[in-house]
Parts: structure tokens; C-alpha cells; sequence
């Protein structure tokens, strides 16, 4: 019996890795998700390759042009292409949203993390200070971040990143509370466990459910937080396109010319749809409980 | 349509339920056949999954809610004013009419069968509206009468309470107050008294029988527990996998069980006084129930494991565990929980010392101090001569290799997210004892050891049975070579047969590798099978400490003598002992600062025999 055993436990962690790969392959809507990250993704990076129209050039004979065989998205309030803005809006609005998000999550969690776990002053000191930043309306924290930051686009994402972190230091805290008094936590301490194995090693992947949900939800914001600051002239610098800027610009002509508002608001309506699909099936694909 | 007898109240007859799922449909229940008559209690016993649970919502048509479907058969019942009708076909305007009325029921849970919300009394007093049209005064007045039948003192002033203010018991009491408030033809009890502390338990059997006796109920009485079942019922179906497998007069059955299945059920359960005459303890003689007949499963030879004659491994001196209450703005502490007062004894190697008690008294408490869990206050405990509270850091870690713990729930202890190898192997990781192939061989043989097939290494938690899981948990404890295991009601959520097979595998491996094991457990039948001593632990004290035998033989302490009294016994002859009408509580252990419990050393009574003979409690 003891002799393939080994062969066995050998295969114990392939076996686990390629389960959660398969698993996520036999969801439609994960592949989905994942179809539509990976396209705007490929997008952003081949932007040059796709266009034919410099995203910046200004034609005053094309001002608000409906769609059209020449502007198949149309054209703004300064002639310029929307597909073309779009494509190029798509690096700018996507590292906003996935980069903020990230730095949320990297300074929201390990304090989450320690707040939930060690409890006392350590929690005391870390949610009152979380407390008080929640206090302050989300935008006008990332604002006031940006501007002392200066303006770029690399300070308005890590403006909304910490902005947005005190939502992620909560969520962690309270994931952590229920879950540090399980019995298997309680039996993996019992059997001498330092407090860091503990908390990564069987806290950190439990409490990471509910994150990756809240992380995906928060990608939408994010993007919509960047346009905002960028209308502000805090974040990324015009005349260079995201799609939050667009949809900033184009609320002023949303009777008189709709397509402006209508494909950048449909692609940050895609992104999130994609990255809600994507984080869904992470999280199932991740939890070895549900068998599809 | 069958006809049905005069004295039925309710009569079933093929009755086959199914649960659908959009991949499959199950049979739960299958071509199940039963009658009640009115004054009599059928007892439906069977181990999880047989589908006992099923049955009873399906007589009440809560099936339904749970996505179950009655395929087949009638469910006929006599109503009050004695028409006949069939519950399955009947509307769910018309179950409206019977559920409460005709057909009531009591849970499991006392805990969770309550609305938060409302007073006791509240909640009584609406089932009388609802049901009998009462006005609210008259229902307010009824619901004291109530209370006063299921014995519960001072009725006027736990009227007015909420049911967090209760202890367990008064809310089951509640509980069938609520169920009787309409005088139904059928109650049916669901494992009422599970959740329940044996004294308690004790109480709210003789409650019901009482109570049945004065309303000449039919009662259909759900569980797991064959001591419950020769304590209250006059005829006992067993069910196995949604099949009747053996139905019969309670004496008959347990005389003579006929079906394999039962034999085998039987041959589990652990009866209190079965070990009458010997100090050491025995494994359960199992009957295997996978061969024809039930041939005895090789048990193992009885050996001497216990080295009294070594010095002990672990010396517990006045151990003291409190928790401290903080009210207030500023946190003052005004009361505090006494969990463990005092607590002394040894622990020797290879010997089995059983803590028992009831809920409340501390045997938990104990065990989770000694596995430095919680920090204790007072006292003194050495391991091999190391005093453990004056260890830090490494010393402390390399003292958690010897002393290893064994959780109630084999579901919430390994952690759903790591491979059970992953498990096993995290201790030796841990302590740097062994990785890579040499970790994986160990893993391998561990879970031999505990009769796992070693193939099963890569599987996640819930690909395995209670059972199962509990092998997994206790390899784990195994890993390192520990000298103590403390199995803290390790068995007490297994079914039986499980349980038994637990039990024998903790005597093997006791055997085998000479372990000291503190078993912890309200379970007094087990604890007779498997201790060499024994601590009776009461309001965070020890009563009475002895060999196993004498204390079960000769109980010394009124309070184990209690103890001993409630617990049912697997065998109906001994069900007529009379008892006194019991409703007394457990005292809490909270007390304020100023008020300490007075603990006096214990007396002598025998060889290694001592009882406490200082006021403790009510006692």
C-alpha cells in the first residue's frame, strides 16, 4: 500500500492545480469573463495595429458626426474618431482599473488581516483609522490624494487605491473574525503553528472568496473614479483619451450627439461585466467544495 | 385506499418520497409502511442518511419545502373530530388546518426552533389565536396553564421571558407546551432531546411519556439514540438508506433483533453497565454488516496499557481557568465565568482518564487549557517534569508535539481549502520533523494506521463521511509522535456504528504506541467502555475522581449518582424505574468578582477514590 503512496501524494498538488484549471474551463461564464478581459486586454496593447485614425488629431470639418462607414463609433465635440479614442482609452481606463484595484487590495488586506487576527489594539488602532477614512465620501478622499500626489496618471491610481482600500480592511477584518475561531484554525494552532502560517496559509485563502468579489465590483468604480479626477486635470493628462473622459465630455452632448456617451459607456459596461464573470469563476473554480 | 383500524390515529402505507435535483432524482424514503395508534409511541431509529428525518416531514408535508416530493402511498389520519383524511393528496389549504392542530412537532434544535424576538409566552399564546380562535387574554391565561403542564417553575415570571433567557431544557419545554397547546392526535418528536444534557434529557422524556399518558396522544418518536428509544417506545421501526429494514414490540426487538442490520446497530451501542466486574477497558464486539448474518468482526485482545507504576506523564495541580466579563465604558470586570475551579489530577502514560460531565461544567475548559488554548490562571501543570506555564516561544512549540487535540466536529476542523495529505502532513512540516517523500511515506502510513486507504490523499474534506473525517483528524493528532491526545467529544457527533468503530480504533492505537488519552465526554456509556479513570466534573469543579470502575459501581458524589440515573439504557426491562418528577437546572458558573466558589481538597473513599464533600452548587 505504502509504495505508490508516495507516487500518489506527488501528484497530490498537480492533481489539485490542473482540477481548478479544468473546473474553470467547464464554466461557460468564467470562459466568457475570461474572453472578454483577454480581448480588451489585447486591444490596449495592439492599439496602434487597429486603428487608422491618430486618437488626438482634431478635424474641425468632422465635429459630432453620427456614425458612420469613415467613423464607424462616430466622431466628438472635435472631430476626433471615438473608435480610435477608444482603443487608445482602453490602456489608460484598464491599468486605472486593475492597478488601483490591486493597490487597494495590497494595503487593504495585510491590514484587514492583521486587524481580524491579532484583535485588541493592533484592531483598535487599525479600524478607527479606517473609520475615519470611511468617513470621508470616497471621491473626494481620492481628490485630495491626487492633488497633494500631483498631477499623472500613476498618482490618480494610486490615489484611488488607497481611497479605496479602508472598504477592503473592513471586508478582510470581519471575513478573518468569523473564520480565525473555526476549529481547523483553532486545531492547526493547537498543533503549534506560527501566527504567519495560520493567517496565510488557512486564513488568508478562505477570506479570499468574498475579496475577489468585492474586487471585481470595485474595478467598475475605479475606472469611473479615473475619468473623474482626469475631468479634474488630476489624473491622466488631455489630450490623451480613457473612457471615463469621454463619458465626462459626452454627458454635455447627450441629446445632440448620444454616440459619444453611448460605446465608451458600453465598453466600461463590458469590462466589468467581463471582470464580474472572470472573478465569479475564480472564486468556484478556487473552492475545492463545489464539484461541477 | 386502506382502510383504517379504530384505534389509528394515523396509518401509512407505501409511502415513497423522492428529492429532485436537476441531474437526478433520489428515493429518500421507499414503499414505507407504518400505522400509530392513539396512547401509543413508535420510535423511528435508523443512523443518518436512512431517511427517519424524511418521513416525519413528510407526515407533515414539510417535505415540500425542501424540494421533496411524495411519489407514492397514503398518509391517512384520524382528525380530531374523527373523519379520515389523506395527507398526501390533501391541499395545502387543508394541511393549514392539520399542522399544529391534528399533527404537531417538536426539533432537534431548542436553540434555533424559537423566534429570537418574542416572549415564550408570546409565541404560545399565537398558536392558541391562530388555532383556536382565542381572544388574547384567554390565550394569555391558557399559555400559563400550559406551562404549568410541562412543569416549568415559576410559569407567570418565564411567560414574560425572551428565549435567550432560558437554558436549553426550558425551551424545549417551551417548545412542547407550543406543541401541545391544541391537543393534537400526533406529535411527533424529532430527535427532541439530542441537543439536550442527560439529566435534561432524562426529564424531558418522562415529560413527554407523562404527558402522552394524559392526552392519549399518538407519538412518533424520531432518533438515533437506542437508550432513547428503549426508554419511551412501545413498538421501534429501524430504517437503513430509506428502507424499513425490521419493525417490532420495543421488548421483542431489543430481545431479538432479526434483520443484520439491527443485530449490527445493536451491537454499537454502548450500554451503560456492560463492563460491570472489570477495571480495564474492552472494544465494542462489532458485527459486521457487510457479510450475511453479521459475522463478529475480529475484536482486539485486551491488553494492560495503563503504567501506573511510571511516573505521571501529566500532573495537573489546582488548575484554574476563568473569563473575565468587562462591563461598562470603561471595561471594569464585574463578573467573571468560572469555567475550571481548582481542577487536580494525573495523567499516566497509556491510560484513558474520561472527564465527563454536563454542559457547563467545564470538561471542555479543561481540555482546551491543558492544549494551551486557553490561558490559565492558576495552578500548576507539568509535562514530564516542565511546569507548561512558564514555557515560551520553541519550548512552547516543542511541548505542542506532545500534547495533541482531537475537536468535537469532524466537519469544521480540517480546513475545507487544503487536500486532507495537506492535513495530515502540516504538522510534520510545522516542526520541521520530516518533508518531501519522507513526509509523504509518514502521511501514507498514518492514515493505514487510521484505516484510510492512502489513495485517498489527495481528496478535500468534504469527499468523506463523518467518520472519515474524524480518522483524518485523529492521524493528524498522530503525526507527531504525541505522548496525550485529548479527544474532546470526539465521537459524540458520530452515529453509532461510527462511533464504535472510533472508539475501538483509539484503544488499538493506545495499544499499539502506548498513548495517555484525555477523554473528554458527556457520553457515560462510552466513557465506561473505553477509561481507566475517571473525573466527574460540576460547575468547574471536580466531584469525584476514581478508577472507572469504582465510580461507575459505586458512585460516592449525589451529583454522579445523578448523573448515572439519567442515562438511558439500551434495553427496555430496565425502563420502568420509577423517577421523581424532576426539573431542577444547573446553577451558572458566572459569579461576581467578590464571589469565588470555596474549593476543598477531595476525601478519600477508596483505592485511589475521592469525592468532594464541601458544598458544590445545589449538592
Amino acid at each position: 500500500m505504502s509504495a505508490h503512496a508516495p507516487a500518489a501524494a506527488k501528484g497530490a498538488f498537480e492533481r489539485r492545480r490542473s482540477r481548478s484549471w479544468s473546473k474553470f474551463k467547464r464554466s461557460p461564464s468564467a470562459m466568457l469573463g475570461a474572453a472578454i478581459v483577454v480581448f480588451f486586454v489585447l486591444v490596449a496593447v495592439f492599439a496602434p495595429l487597429i486603428v487608422g485614425f491618430d486618437p488626438a488629431q482634431v478635424s474641425f470639418t468632422a465635429i459630432r458626426k453620427a456614425p458612420s462607414a469613415m467613423h464607424w463609433f462616430g466622431t466628438d465635440e472635435l472631430g476626433r474618431d471615438i473608435l480610435s479614442r477608444m482603443v487608445y482609452g482602453a490602456r489608460a481606463s484598464l491599468l486605472a482599473g486593475m492597478c488601483s484595484v490591486l493597490i487597494a487590495l495590497g494595503v487593504g488586506v495585510p491590514f484587514g488581516l492583521l486587524a481580524g487576527y491579532f484583535g485588541g489594539l493592533v484592531d483598535g488602532c487599525i479600524s478607527r483609522a479606517t473609520e475615519a477614512l470611511l468617513s470621508i465620501p470616497f471621491l473626494i478622499l481620492a481628490i485630495a490624494l491626487a492633488a497633494f500626489l500631483g498631477p499623472s496618471l500613476v498618482n490618480a491610481m494610486i490615489a484611488i487605491g488607497v481611497s479605496a482600500a479602508p472598504l477592503f480592511i473592513r471586508l478582510a477584518r470581519g471575513q478573518v473574525l468569523a473564520i480565525k475561531n473555526e476549529d481547523y484554525v483553532q486545531s492547526t494552532r493547537s498543533l503549534g503553528a506560527s501566527n504567519t502560517r495560520i493567517i496565510l496559509r488557512h486564513i488568508l485563502p478562505n477570506v479570499m472568496p468574498a475579496l475577489i468579489v468585492q474586487a471585481t465590483i470595485m474595478i467598475a468604480s475605479a475606472i469611473i473614479a479615473e475619468a473623474s479626477l482626469s475631468f479634474l486635470g488630476l489624473g491622466l493628462q488631455p489630450p490623451n483619451p480613457s473612457w471615463g473622459s469621454m463619458l465626462n465630455t459626452a454627458k454635455n452632448f447627450m441629446t445632440q450627439a448620444p454616440w459619444m456617451s453611448i460605446f465608451p459607456g458600453s465598453a466600461i459596461f463590458l469590462v466589468v461585466f467581463g471582470f464580474n464573470l472572470l472573478g465569479d469563476g475564480l472564486r468556484d473554480a478556487l473552492d475545492p467544495r463545489q464539484e461541477h | 385506499m386502506h382502510a383504517m383500524n379504530e384505534q389509528d390515529v394515523i396509518r401509512v402505507s407505501g409511502l415513497t418520497v423522492a428529492f429532485t435535483t436537476p441531474e437526478r432524482s433520489v428515493e429518500a424514503v421507499r414503499d414505507l409502511s407504518f400505522h400509530v395508534g392513539r396512547g401509543e409511541t413508535l420510535a423511528i431509529v435508523g443512523e443518518s442518511g436512512s431517511g427517519k428525518s424524511v418521513t416525519s416531514l413528510s407526515l407533515m408535508r414539510l417535505v415540500e419545502f425542501g424540494n421533496g416530493r411524495i411519489v407514492r402511498g397514503d398518509i391517512l389520519l384520524r382528525r380530531r373530530d374523527g373523519s379520515v383524511l389523506d395527507l398526501a393528496a390533501a391541499t395545502e389549504a387543508q394541511m393549514r388546518t392539520v399542522r399544529g392542530a391534528d399533527i404537531a412537532m417538536i426539533f432537534q434544535e431548542p436553540m434555533t426552533s424559537l423566534n429570537p424576538s418574542f416572549t415564550a409566552g408570546d409565541q404560545i399564546a399565537e398558536a392558541l389565536q391562530l388555532h383556536q380562535g382565542m381572544d388574547r387574554a384567554a390565550a394569555l391565561a391558557e399559555t400559563l396553564r400550559l406551562l404549568e403542564v410541562v412543569r416549568i417553575p415559576d410559569a407567570k415570571a418565564v411567560r414574560g421571558r425572551y428565549p435567550h433567557q432560558l437554558s436549553g431544557g426550558m425551551r424545549q419545554r417551551i417548545m412542547i407546551a407550543m406543541a401541545l397547546s391544541c391537543r393534537p392526535q400526533v406529535l411527533i418528536a424529532d430527535e427532541p432531546t439530542t441537543a439536550l444534557d442527560v439529566t435534561i434529557q432524562a426529564q424531558i422524556l418522562q415529560l413527554i411519556r407523562q404527558l402522552q399518558q394524559d392526552m392519549d396522544m399518538g407519538v412518533i418518536f424520531i432518533t438515533h439514540d437506542m437508550g432513547v428509544v428503549a426508554e419511551v417506545a412501545d413498538r421501534v421501526m429501524v430504517m437503513h438508506r430509506g428502507d424499513k429494514v425490521e419493525e417490532n414490540d420495543s421488548d421483542a426487538l431489543f430481545g431479538d433483533p432479526r434483520h443484520p442490520y439491527t443485530r449490527a446497530l445493536l451491537s454499537a451501542v454502548p450500554r451503560l453497565g456492560s463492563m460491570k466486574g472489570s477495571d480495564q477497558p474492552a472494544p465494542f464486539a462489532l458485527l459486521d454488516m457487510a457479510q450475511k448474518g453479521g459475522a463478529p468482526m475480529q475484536a482486539a485482545p485486551q491488553a494492560r496499557t495503563a503504567r501506573y507504576d511510571q511516573d505521571p506523564l501529566l500532573k495537573v495541580d489546582k488548575m484554574t481557568t476563568r473569563f473575565d466579563i468587562a462591563t461598562g465604558v470603561f471595561g471594569r470586570v464585574s463578573h467573571r465565568v468560572h469555567a475550571v475551579e481548582q481542577v487536580s489530577f494525573d495523567l499516566y502514560p497509556g491510560e484513558t482518564l474520561a472527564v465527563v460531565g454536563e454542559s457547563g461544567c467545564g470538561k471542555t475548559t479543561t481540555g482546551r487549557s491543558l492544549a494551551q488554548l486557553e490561558r490559565i490562571r492558576g495552578g500548576k501543570v507539568t509535562f514530564q517534569g516542565q511546569d507548561i506555564s512558564l514555557l515560551r516561544g520553541n519550548e512552547m512549540q516543542a511541548l505542542r508535539r506532545h500534547i495533541q487535540f482531537i475537536f468535537q466536529d469532524p466537519f469544521a476542523s480540517l480546513d475545507p481549502r487544503v487536500t486532507i495529505g495537506y492535513s495530515i502532513m502540516e504538522p510534520l512540516l510545522i516542526h520541521g520533523v520530516a518533508k518531501g517523500r519522507e513526509a509523504e511515506r509518514r502521511v501514507a502510513w498514518l492514515m493505514e494506521k487510521c484505516g484510510l486507504a492512502p489513495e485517498m490523499i489527495d481528496r478535500y474534506p468534504h469527499e468523506f463521511s463523518g467518520g472519515q473525517r474524524q480518522r483524518i483528524c485523529i492521524a493528524r493528532a498522530l503525526a507527531l509522535n504525541p505522548k496525550i491526545i485529548i479527544a474532546d467529544e470526539s465521537v459524540s457527533a458520530l452515529d453509532v456504528s461510527i462511533q464504535a468503530q472510533i472508539v475501538n480504533l483509539l484503544l488499538d492505537l493506545q495499544r499499539e504506541l502506548g498513548l495517555a488519552i484525555l477523554f473528554i465526554s458527556h457520553d457515560m456509556a462510552v466513557v465506561e467502555r473505553i477509561s481507566h479513570r475517571v473525573v466527574v466534573m460540576y460547575l468547574g469543579q471536580v466531584v469525584e475522581i476514581g478508577p472507572r470502575r469504582a465510580v461507575f459501581e459505586n458512585p460516592q458524589h449525589p451529583y454522579t449518582k445523578k448523573l448515572m440515573a439519567a442515562v438511558p439504557v439500551a434495553d427496555p426491562s430496565y425502563r420502568h424505574r420509577q423517577h421523581s418528577l424532576l426539573v431542577d437546572e444547573i446553577p451558572s458558573v458566572v459569579r461576581h468578582v467578590s464571589d469565588a466558589p470555596q474549593v476543598q481538597p477531595l476525601v478519600q473513599v477508596g483505592e485511589g477514590h475521592f469525592v468532594a464533600r464541601h458544598a458544590v452548587g445545589v449538592y
